[in-house]
């Protein structure tokens, strides 16, 4: 079966991915991040970055509207739970069958630009989807109250093989419920699953083809190539990632908020790529799971938490300390991470596998890559 | 192709091992103190934890900020220090200052962003990971609803801070879900009267309204409060939340042959809508040759305190003010100034009144099972909270009390002398019948988490 085989190095990656994601709950307990909600989103966010590295770091396409597909994959879940039935895997389905066809539209016509006009334009695109999901949709969406679920949603599927239940359902694959920690390893199949298909993509002909389109568009189409397809596939693939990611938030917990669809969840997921590394495939999972952990876990730190860790250092200075790093912490997160991805984008342009690529060479060859030189990115 | 035998023999035996580790990891996470437990978090040492979920950024930060420093004050007297607030003036007796059942109390705290998402993000964080059993805050009924529609989900009680919308304890009522502040329809009730006394009986009214659950009913009730009047509602405009410039929405109003601007607007919202609308001279004009008037009608001192001098003279309805006279609002107030040195706001008062209500609860059904609290506080009396004597529904979980008609104060002496009360309306005319918002509380089952 050549449709499932990988060349031995990304056989050996895909093992090595899936054993971190399945032991998640193992290796987080340190950082007080093994709890199902957060390891949801990490499954959840690493398919969205994933899938955005597709369009951005193939094709070199910039998209600041990815947002979009991710809140539209949500809705189609939400009403695929209300109208149909609990089962995840028809929400899935529908969420990525629409986003895709979502994606084909604004794709069509925002890949007839390319670099910064094409960015504006799927910025454009994204934020006229969110206020029409805020106010114009609202019967669709219910604006910033958020879709829910409801004791009256009609459920076909589910009530005409069984009767209501006292409480509001959740989300279920084949009678298995989809809550907690069966919800993270739910997510992280279908992570495992989506990035398997992440690597074919890196590794196929066409993948070849859209790196031909990053780095010299003229010349493919110089050579023959009508280079508007590939990119709008990449585009439209790139898409249903993040309707399939949107859908799995709201199989994880059944709510889908206009804010999904803001420019500033658009722009999460390109810093997430930026900061773990644009066009390889290991790196915007690094970068999702930091965001998403310092937006989780840094924003509940108070100044009680900081007084216990800096309890070693005497009273005057202690003060001092915490005074200074509770302004990072708790609504002060964002501030850290933006001067985590300052250094990064400083001191590591390829991000953070720039970084682990760097000391894998120190180690290897004893030959440390010059400082600031910018290297081709290895086709991985 | 020779790679294939390699892979599946490769993929077999690290998918195997990936297997093995998962299945051996996952049953010990599964069963993890899960045997003493019949319900979610249930408390085990000699601590009780508590979630304090508020906006700490977004168009509510300053009622976030507000509430948290309600909480940590909630914290301190119910575990015995300080001057013990409100605990001496509440009429159920039970808060010794000991914590709750003996267990002392500890918070911890999330900022829900002013978002559904975030807020539950951070809700999930507290229950799943740090072990609350109770979640409280938010400043915006968007989260509320959300919140606590997945308090209902996990059996964990959500005690709601801020939040006027009527679908909270109305459509979207659950059954772990209480709410101690008042709503927009009782606003539209007490506000409606002293309208049309203030601006007569006929008056056109423009609503510009915050484009959400909390905005829409309170568009709803404050139509039917003033139709109710002789007065003519235009086709209303809604607005997002945290638009920060009002002036697009603003310009129409002056031309639309309206002579009131009704601001469903609340937080910054409302600061920034009012004092634009001030700054077009709307107050000063003249329509239907009518003067203009600006009507706010959900207020707080935090809101009249960032519009300043546009707020003089605007009517609006409060749950609470630390103005009022009697000797448990004095208390709460003198306590919370003495620690943080302003004044509490409405936001305050209710996250502090509710965490009260939930320990009382606890006390009285002499267990922190939920089913049991649940119905220690549904139907509960009481009295000696600021708001005269108070009854928490047992058919919507929403409580009835006094609410205050409120008046921006034109010579404010004091720089937190910002609102003045002017009229009170009763608890029984406050009162509806819980059947018009129609909803369903659902089941009070436990839920092992």
């Amino acid at each position: 079966m050549a449709l499932f085989q990988l060349s031995r190095r990304d056989a050996l990656i895909f093992a090595l991915f899936a054993l971190v994601v399945i032991t998640m709950p193992v290796w987080t307990a340190p950082f007080g991040a093994n709890y199902p909600g957060l390891m949801q989103k990490f499954a959840i966010y690493a398919i969205f970055a994933i899938g955005f590295n597709i369009l951005f770091g193939l094709t070199g396409y910039l998209s600041f509207g990815h947002a979009a597909f991710l809140g539209v994959g949500s809705y189609t879940a939400v009403w695929s739970f209300k109208l149909l039935t609990m089962d995840a895997l028809p929400a899935l389905l529908l969420a990525v069958l629409i986003s895709g066809l979502f994606a084909l539209v604004i794709g069509f016509l925002s890949l007839r630009r390319s670099g910064i006009y094409f960015s504006i334009l799927t910025l454009a695109f994204a934020q006229m989807s969110y206020n029409l999901a805020y106010s114009v949709l609202t019967p669709i969406t219910n604006g910033e109250t958020s879709l829910q679920l409801t004791l009256q949603d009609p459920r076909l599927i589910d009530l005409a093989f069984t009767t209501r239940g006292a409480g509001l359902p959740t989300a279920s694959l084949f009678g298995v419920t989809l809550s907690g920690l069966s919800g993270f390893y739910f997510c992280a199949v279908v992570l495992l699953i989506a990035f398997f298909f992440a690597q074919k993509v890196f590794a196929s002909p066409f993948g070849m083809m859209l790196r031909g389109i990053k780095s010299n568009q003229m010349r493919m189409s110089y050579t023959g190539f009508n280079t508007r397809p590939y990119a709008l596939t990449a585009f439209v693939i790139s898409g249903m990632y993040a309707g399939l990611a949107g859908a799995l938030l709201a199989v994880t917990d059944p709510l889908a908020g206009a804010e999904r669809m803001q420019w500033t969840a658009s722009g999460e997921v390109v810093l997430m790529t930026i900061l773990g590394g644009v066009g390889t495939l290991i790196g915007p999972v690094i970068g999702a799971w930091l965001i998403k952990y310092f937006e989780n876990i840094f924003s509940s730190f108070n100044e009680g938490i900081l007084s216990r860790f800096f309890d070693f250092i005497p009273a005057p200075l202690h003060d001092t300390i915490v005074a200074i790093s509770s302004k990072f912490v708790g609504e002060g997160w964002q501030l850290t991470l933006g001067l985590l991805f300052v250094l990064v984008v400083v001191f590591l342009p390829g991000g953070i596998m720039e970084g682990v690529r760097r000391i894998g060479a120190l180690f290897r060859r004893g030959t440390p890559p010059k400082a600031g030189a910018i290297r081709v990115q290895p086709a991985e | 192709m020779t790679n294939s035998g390699n892979f599946s023999r490769r993929g077999v035996l690290k998918g195997g091992l990936a297997g093995i580790l998962a299945t051996g990891v996952s049953p010990l996470i599964f069963t993890r103190g899960a045997y003493a437990q019949e319900f979610c978090n249930a408390p085990t040492g000699d601590t009780v934890t508590i979630g304090f979920n508020m906006p700490l950024t977004g168009a509510y930060a300053d009622e976030g900020a507000d509430e948290q420093r309600a909480y940590e004050l909630a914290v301190e007297h119910l575990n015995g220090g300080g001057d013990g607030g409100l605990i001496p003036f509440f009429s159920s007796k039970t808060l010794k200052g000991t914590g709750i059942l003996g267990k002392k109390v500890v918070g911890v705290t999330g900022d829900d962003q002013t978002k559904a998402d975030a807020a539950r993000d951070s809700a999930r964080r507290m229950i799943e990971r740090d072990g609350a059993v109770m979640i409280t805050g938010g400043s915006s009924s968007s989260v509320a609803i959300a919140v606590q529609g997945l308090c209902q989900e996990k059996g964990v009680i959500f005690m709601a801070a801020l939040t006027h919308s009527n679908d909270t304890t109305g459509k979207d009522k659950k059954r772990y879900g209480f709410r101690h502040f008042f709503n927009a329809y009782q606003s539209g009730i007490a506000l409606g009267p002293v309208l049309g006394e203030a601006y007569g009986k006929e008056r056109v009214a423009y609503h510009l309204t915050a484009d959400y659950t909390w905005g829409w009913t309170q568009e709803e009730s404050m139509k039917n409060a003033t139709e109710a009047l002789g007065w003519k509602t235009l086709e209303p405009v809604r607005t997002p939340v945290g638009a920060g410039d009002f002036s697009q929405y603003l310009t129409p109003v002056l031309n639309s042959g309206a002579d009131v601007l009704i601001l469903n607007h609340y937080g910054f919202d409302m600061v920034n809508s009012l004092t634009q609308a001030v700054q077009f001279g709307m107050k000063d004009k003249q329509a239907n040759g009518k003067q203009f008037e600006i009507v706010v009608p959900l207020v707080s001192d935090l809101m009249a305190k960032g519009a300043g001098a546009a707020m003089k003279g605007i009517y609006g309805t409060s749950n609470w003010d630390w103005q009022l006279p009697d000797d448990a609002s004095k208390a709460f107030t003198k306590s919370f100034g003495a620690k943080f040195g302003q004044p509490p706001s409405q936001a305050a008062h209710t996250s502090y009144v509710q965490a009260l209500l939930y320990a009382d609860a606890c006390e009285r059904a002499g267990t922190f099972y939920p089913p049991e609290v649940i119905k220690a506080l549904e139907g509960f009396e009481f009295d000696g909270m600021g708001n005269g004597p108070t009854s928490y529904r047992a058919e919507d979980h929403q409580c009835f009390k006094e609410v205050y008609v409120v008046k921006g104060k034109e010579t404010p002496s004091n720089p937190f002398d910002l609102l003045e009360v002017v009229a009170t309306a009763s608890k029984e005319s406050v009162t509806y019948d819980p059947a018009i918002f129609g909803g369903e509380l659902g089941p009070d089952t436990a839920v092992a988490c």
